[in-house]
């Protein structure tokens, strides 16, 4: 793999930059490998760099039916928090904020990660009631959370409308200054590129359509490009995990639901944090390029067409203008739809299955981007161990048998 | 944007006007007191998940505030057929997949759609409001 540096730049400069190496190869299946991840998106490529570099499982292949970081990796809105009101959930995100840190050294490939702080506001009595728990819950966990007051909203976020003017004025926040915001596209890029670099087959163009299975345990999967051996598979296809799960006879307690976001024309800086509101249901940050990015709720109805609803939209741009009345005549660029495979509690599903060696990873809802590195990591172990790792174990689809639920829709909500 | 027939006020009414409320025609189990957990679990938890479709039910919420069924393709978001409660939908995956084979052509889909099925003719008359 070529290094990239400040050196490196400098020395392509003279060659007017034609002379830069593939990022990855564009492989042949083998016959057989040790361990096939599906779904080549952000969680499944994360996944494949941690087992080929942490824990020494070379001979992977990521089987994606499109391009890599096509899907729901490159329709989000690219916030990074970890302020989750259960253990379970916040020792899972916080894992991966740490993982965050560090990532762009990592893969030596600036994935622009930027910590600019979470405000996740308040406009009721119940909503601070709901903000200062959640605050201690996080504190207890070791995540840096605190309680702000409108006055401080207001010093970190001056464009924000705190005043009594609003239809649901503003009571306070709740503040998490380690959060921030990461660029989604060199996330999956830069994993592909480590996996690639220690020697995953990354197989683009290659659809799933069906498991060999025998004796309740997986040996492989058909593909449109033939049939490739493994006797572990991992499935991290989010909307289609469930597809997925039919083919190899499991069901699962996912609905498909699309999810919107919205860019706005460039405009010069503005925000310095990532706005969230439950309440008004919108969030909003700013992108280094200079456009607004805006997030929506879910629509409420099954939805495999990766587009949503004007209603929805309608109702997020509400929700922005009451925040910041200044946006106002601020014009739209691009909107569009992912489709996010969302679990009753609001977590994620990580867990084996009845078929042995089939694992998934699914389930993350709206929220599975700040996760991404910290996924792949627990899965990775999992997956390579044949055992659940202790941050991934809490998440296994039994818990919709045993009552075991985790319980985020008040962290999750539309604060994705 | 849907525009949905209400089965109860037997008119299209823009989808604001309605709310979703999931997979339809889900039965409680009969005697709880001797259901499994296994049994409560897939009752409480696990749904129809199809790209395809879908019988769901939806309620009238600023309307008559009634629920009825709902036959949709997640896909295309293409409109078949809403039913009152208590009735079996006329269109399911299998008589979808018939209809096809014989080259019968579905209601128009697409983005703007118009709830309607082709046997009906009653549903498929835009009102003019």
């Amino acid at each position: 793999m070529q290094r990239y540096s400040g050196f490196g730049l400098v020395k392509h400069a003279f060659g007017h930059h034609e002379n830069w190496e593939r990022q990855w190869r564009n492989p042949e299946p083998k016959k057989q490998y040790d361990v096939i991840i599906v779904g080549g998106g952000g969680h499944g490529l994360a996944t494949a760099y941690y087992l080929a570099k942490e824990f020494g499982v070379k001979n992977v292949a990521v089987v994606e039916k499109g391009w890599l970081g096509g899907g729901n990796t490159a329709r989000n809105t690219t916030i990074v928090r970890s302020n989750y009101l259960w253990d379970e959930a916040a020792r899972l995100y916080n894992h991966s904020l740490d993982l965050w840190k560090g990532l762009s050294q990592d893969l030596n490939y600036n994935v622009m990660f930027s910590q600019r702080g979470v405000l996740n506001l308040g406009h009721t009595l119940q909503d601070m009631r709901d903000i200062q728990r959640r605050v201690n819950a996080n504190r207890l966990n070791g995540v840096d959370s605190e309680v702000v007051t409108p006055q401080q909203i207001k010093e970190i976020e001056p464009e924000i409308d705190i005043s009594n003017r609003a239809r649901y004025p503003i009571m306070g926040a709740s503040w998490q200054k380690s959060a921030g915001v990461a660029r989604h596209d060199a996330v999956a890029w830069g994993f592909a590129r480590g996996a690639d670099a220690h020697g995953v087959d990354l197989l683009q163009n290659t659809e799933v359509t069906g498991f060999k299975i025998r004796d309740g345990k997986v040996l492989g999967v058909h593909t449109n490009r033939g049939d490739i051996e493994a006797h572990t598979v991992g499935c991290v296809a989010a909307g289609n995990s469930g597809v997925l799960a039919e083919m190899a006879g499991i069901k699962l307690p996912l609905e498909s639901h699309p999810l919107q976001a919205l860019v706005s024309e460039p405009l010069k800086p503005i925000l310095n944090t990532v706005t969230m509101s439950n309440h008004v249901h919108g969030y909003v940050s700013q992108s280094d390029k200079g456009d607004l990015v805006i997030g929506a709720g879910i629509d409420g109805y099954l939805g495999y067409g990766q587009r949503g609803s004007y209603p929805t939209i309608e109702h997020t741009l509400q929700a922005i203008v009451e925040m910041f009345p200044m946006f106002s005549r601020v014009r739209m660029n691009r909107q569009w739809g992912g489709i996010v495979d969302t679990c009753p509690d609001a977590c994620p599903i990580l867990s084996k299955t009845k078929v042995k060696g089939l694992y998934f990873n699914c389930g993350w809802g709206t929220g599975g981007f700040k996760a991404t590195p910290g996924s792949g990591h627990v899965f990775a172990a999992s997956l390579a161990k044949g055992e659940m790792h202790p941050i991934a174990a809490p998440f296994s689809i039994d818990r919709f048998h045993t009552g075991a639920l985790i319980d985020e829709h008040g962290a999750a909500g539309v604060a994705h | 944007m849907f525009y949905i027939y209400c089965p109860y006020c037997k008119e299209h009414r823009e989808e604001e006007e309605f709310h979703p409320r999931g997979q339809a025609h889900l039965l409680r189990p009969e005697d709880p007191e001797n259901t499994s957990d296994e049994e409560w679990g897939d009752y409480l938890f696990f749904r129809d998940n199809p790209r395809g479709i879908h019988h769901e039910m939806w309620v009238h919420s600023v309307g008559c505030r009634k629920f009825f069924n709902i036959t949709r393709n997640t896909v295309t978001y293409e409109i078949l057929e809403t039913y009152p409660m208590g009735e079996q939908p006329t269109i399911t995956a299998e008589t979808e997949r018939v209809r096809k084979e014989q080259g019968v052509q579905a209601a128009d889909g697409g983005w703007q759609t118009v709830g309607a099925r082709p046997e009906n003719k009653a549903l498929n008359e835009e009102t003019s409001s």
